[in-house]
């Protein structure tokens, strides 16, 4: 039954052929059996899931059920969950237990939704291959050599590995849809200000969005109608009314215009990938779309901008963790300096500690306007790009990213770990949604088309993704060890 | 040399919101410590501030209270520290773009000198929480409850260029904050408190001398005697070949003195920048002429008014308009008896004297503003004389009749203005005292004035204070001169 996508899951727990039970200790049973070689969970939360099972059979004994009632899902560690240990992947907060749900975890519960546990990803979400987590590397089920991607690596895997029918993720400059590319999985990340961030920890506050993460859109689709609204504790949320998203699903695509930035299929492009994309975007022609070249000018400002705004934000969002309050605290310290000190430096790993040295540096007194400023006013020019691009196309489409999964341990210079996310971070810092799609495989390892529109242009995009699934099988393949494990 | 004092002041007033400035905790004084503080005030991994509009309100009343700028767009930013009672390792306030732009306050000094003092903004900024460095056994308690509660900096120009400026600059802010009702004002529990900017210069010198800043000074006394201990610090030092650094200091009021905290060299970098977890604030006109058109009369309104329309100096006028209290007691009083001289004397002698005496605010006086009217109504209409009064007044004080007219009955008070019976009573006097009767005969005429003193003395405690002085005075000049 893990071989079947929520959407046929919901199906068969609405008709009555499938328990929430049943299906719950299937997951619970698939998760033990390969947590320890995939390492995609932090927390297994078998007890609450088999409650929250057993109660969305009763409520759907008594006729109360939604369409979501009984589902299980997975959570990305960085989502507040309330007396569950929230790690958000770092020794920091090993220690930690939220009093509180974050609101999208808040939602899905009021939807009827099973949490089977909190999935690994690069601590504080900073990363792009999950080997920045206190918890280790996970392994991408396609290659056990391979990365799954980052920063929400651990969604990704479970997901393509079958441990659960969807997951959330959350997505700063690319970690629902990198990871979503790199294990052959749909992920989604949402206009911002679409989903609440309230409850989600920090990382870049003006970036940040969570997300679904599924087998198809049409499984996103379902999962972000209960997401998405408005919410009074995240002044950030739009009040905008949410559409049913899986109305618009089977929109016929005759007239679509496809526009493919040029930026997006230069130096740098796996040919292989290129192909791939090229292909897929092909398949657009053949369901009625047109295509053409556009250029968004200022993409190759998109990493050196973002790694100042990142940053920035992230070195104050992160002071919180002083040792203080909660979270990890150093043994014996001398003085409150030294309790400052020795506990951040404990509790933060390498990439995290150096990602708040560049944002405190960024914001300092003399390079505040050279750096941050600046940066700023590129993220307006990037959003213009983007804004004048929309005018004459409705979506765009390139990689999710240059290359396949890479290889564990392969990247071992930052920089060169940043690159990866040149082709999705310049879509945060527009704030405009994006998915990524499965559209094969460069050694089988998975390759994801990445489909972009405008504000609030989800249903759309959920659209466009679901008629390429209903034309092509590639978000069907399964790993074989999905299918080994099974 | 002669030297001028600079003075520039940074108030904090803290808002009278019900609940914090970015959550929905009480923001009530006094409460057991950490029972106020929700996860937002905690500053635990996930939470989002959510702006308090009342907040809002209650800076922009300000702004038009003190005719400012009010910014269409003001934005809030981080300023980045660390330390324990800050919880989230920054506080939330506005740096570059506040809410409130420049404006003016108009002081009055004891002199009846009136000055301008210019106001260059006014931000809103959240409150840190409190530690606690006793009873811990060596450890530091964090008590958060007051982390969060909205703080209004008001910043002034250094437009203030003496100690008795300074404190009447206070006194202003003070008394249009709370006229407006938007803090309590109460600066014993620190919801009024100032930073104080103070340099020298050479008389007649343009530029500015280096300024030292004394923080947290909570009193209007503690701020002249901090300026005053730090003017004169400065000039010993300039004039012993010294130099003024530019410096925090803590006054100690103990010891009276001001004493270095940390020096420019050692000032914290905030690394300012704006909050992406708020929207900038954007107030459109009819927002703005909705507060406006609910500004109650403000205190420079009044003290014009109670001049211009009352009659009252400009003294009385300052004192009485003061104070939101004050000035709607004095109001009360003088409807009721209808002279406002007599309504701003006994106020400001009889009541203020008694209030002091017992440490009383104006607003618990056990004397109503009615009652009181009502007492001075007597007096004009001579039912009492003003010795009877104050007894009256003793009477209302102490509950011993719910309004003048009881007390004036039951103790029998009543102004004695029968000729005849106040004539009997001087013949008995009279007749009681041979010996002062003739000492008075006997003396030189120009004495006879003072000597008749006692003689009036008599005849009010004969009638135990009732009667008219003034008839008794002249009957009783009459009947002694026709002894002579």
């Amino acid at each position: 039954m893990h071989d079947k996508t929520l959407t046929q899951i919901a199906n068969a727990l609405g008709s009555g052929e499938l328990s929430s039970r049943e299906l719950t200790e299937h997951y619970l049973q698939r998760i033990q059996q390969s947590g320890a070689i995939l390492n995609s969970f932090i927390s297994v939360t078998a007890d609450q899931a088999l409650e929250q099972a057993d109660a969305a059979d009763q409520a759907r004994a008594k006729g109360t059920a939604g369409l979501l009632t009984g589902m299980p899902l997975a959570l990305k560690d960085i989502f507040c969950t309330q007396g569950i240990k929230t790690s958000c992947g770092s020794r920091m907060l090993d220690n930690f237990n939220a009093p509180y749900d974050a609101t999208v975890v808040e939602k899905l519960k009021t939807a009827g939704t099973v949490t089977l546990g909190k999935t690994n990803m690069d601590e504080f979400a900073m990363g792009s291959s999950n080997e920045s987590s206190y918890y280790g590397p996970v392994k991408n089920p396609w290659d056990l050599t391979a990365v799954p991607g980052g920063s929400s690596g651990g969604s990704a895997a479970a997901v393509a590995a079958g441990l659960t029918p969807a997951a959330l993720g959350t997505d700063t400059g690319g970690s629902i849809r990198q990871p979503a590319a790199f294990c052959g999985i749909t992920g989604l990340k949402p206009t911002y200000g679409r989903v609440s961030r309230y409850g989600i920890i920090a990382y870049a506050s003006s970036l940040d969005q969570a997300g679904p993460m599924a087998r198809s859109a049409e499984d996103c689709a379902h999962l972000l109608n209960a997401m998405a609204g408005h919410d009074g504790r995240d002044s950030t949320s739009v009040a905008r009314g949410v559409p049913d998203y899986t109305e618009t699903l089977n929109s016929p695509l005759s007239g679509l215009k496809i526009g493919l930035p040029k930026e997006y299929f230069g130096e740098g492009l796996d040919p292989e990938v290129e192909k791939a994309v090229r292909e897929a975007v092909s398949v657009f022609e053949s369901l009625g779309a047109t295509v053409r070249d556009v250029s968004l000018p200022h993409t190759h400002y998109a990493i050196p901008a973002y790694y100042v705004i990142a940053p920035a934000e992230a070195s104050s969002n992160l002071s919180r963790f002083d040792g203080v309050r909660f979270g990890h605290r150093c043994d014996n310290p001398s003085d409150l300096i030294d309790l400052y000190k020795r506990s951040r430096a404990e509790g933060f790993g390498d990439e995290v500690q150096r990602r708040i040295l560049i944002g405190t540096h960024t914001l300092s007194e003399g390079f505040f306007d050279a750096y941050y400023t600046k940066a700023q006013k590129v993220r307006r020019l990037i959003r213009q790009d983007f804004l004048d691009a929309f005018e004459d196309v409705d979506v765009l489409m390139g990689p999710a990213s240059p290359t396949p999964a890479f290889d564990l341990g392969a990247k071992k210079d930052p920089v060169s770990m940043y690159l990866q996310d040149i082709y999705t971070i310049a879509v945060n810092l527009a704030g405009i949604p994006g998915i990524s799609v499965p559209a094969g495989f460069v050694d089988r390892r998975p390759v994801g088309l990445q489909i972009l529109g405008t504000h609030f242009a989800e249903a759309q995009l959920l659209n466009v993704a679901h008629q390429f699934q209903q034309t092509t099988d590639w978000h069907l393949q399964r790993p074989d060890f999905a299918e080994e494990s099974a | 040399m002669q030297w001028e004092t600079v003075i520039g002041l940074e108030v904090h007033v803290q808002l009278a919101t019900h609940s914090k400035i970015f959550s929905g905790a009480s923001t009530a004084f006094g409460a057991e410590p950490n029972s106020q503080a929700c996860a937002v005030d905690l500053g635990l991994p996930g939470v989002l501030p959510v702006l308090n509009e009342q907040a809002v309100a209650m800076a922009v009343q300000f702004g038009l209270a003190v005719h400012a700028d009010i910014a269409e767009v003001s934005v809030f930013d981080r300023k980045n520290y660390f330390y324990p009672d800050l919880p989230k390792g920054y506080q939330t306030s506005q740096m570059y773009h506040p809410i409130v732009g420049p404006g003016e306050v108009e002081i009055t000094l004891d002199d009846d000198t009136t000055h301008r003092i210019r106001i260059h903004h006014a931000h809103l900024e959240e409150d840190a929480g409190k530690s606690l460095h006793e009873d811990f056994h060596g450890m530091t308690g964090i008590d958060l409850n007051r982390a969060g509660t909205p703080l209004l900096e008001i910043v002034s120009e250094p437009d203030m260029r003496s100690a008795k400026e300074a404190a009447a600059y206070l006194k202003a802010i003070h008394s249009i904050v709370t006229y407006l009702g938007i803090s309590d004002g109460n600066m014993a529990e620190g919801s009024m408190r100032c930073d104080v900017n103070v340099s020298v210069r050479p008389k007649g010198q343009e530029a500015f001398g280096t300024r030292a800043e004394i923080k947290n000074v909570n009193s209007f006394r503690f701020v002249e005697r901090a300026i005053a201990f730090e003017v004169e610090r400065q000039i010993e030092l300039i004039e012993d070949g010294g130099k003024v650094v530019q410096e925090t200091r803590l006054f100690d009021p103990e010891r009276d003195e001001t004493r270095s905290m940390r020096t420019k060299e050692e000032a914290n970098d905030y690394r300012y920048f704006p909050c992406p977890d708020l929207l900038p604030v954007v107030l459109d006109q009819a927002y703005l002429d909705h507060l406006r058109s609910q500004l109650p009369e403000l205190p420079a309104e009044k003290r014009e008014r109670f001049q211009q329309a009352l009659g009252l100096s400009a003294y009385d006028a300052s004192v009485l308009s003061a104070s939101r209290d004050m000035a709607e007691y004095f109001e009360e009083v003088h409807r009721v008896c209808g002279d406002a001289k007599q309504a701003a004397n006994w106020v400001q002698g009889e009541l203020s004297g008694a209030l002091n005496r017992e440490n009383l605010s104006i607003a618990n006086s056990p004397v109503t503003a009615g009652q009181l009217g009502e007492l001075v109504q007597r007096v004009l209409d001579d039912t009492i004389n003003g010795k009877a009064a104050k007894e009256v007044f003793q009477g209302l004080w102490h509950g011993e009749g719910t309004s003048a007219d009881a007390i004036i009955e039951a103790k029998g008070l009543k102004q004695v203005t029968d000729t005849g019976a106040i004539e009997a009573m001087i013949d008995q006097v009279i007749a009681d005292s041979p010996a002062q009767v003739a000492q008075y005969c006997d003396a030189e005429p120009e004495k006879r004035g003072k000597m008749i003193g006692y003689f009036v003395g008599q005849v009010m405690k004969a009638s135990r204070g009732t009667a008219n002085p003034q008839q008794v005075n002249g009957l009783l000049k009459e009947k002694l001169d026709a002894l002579l």
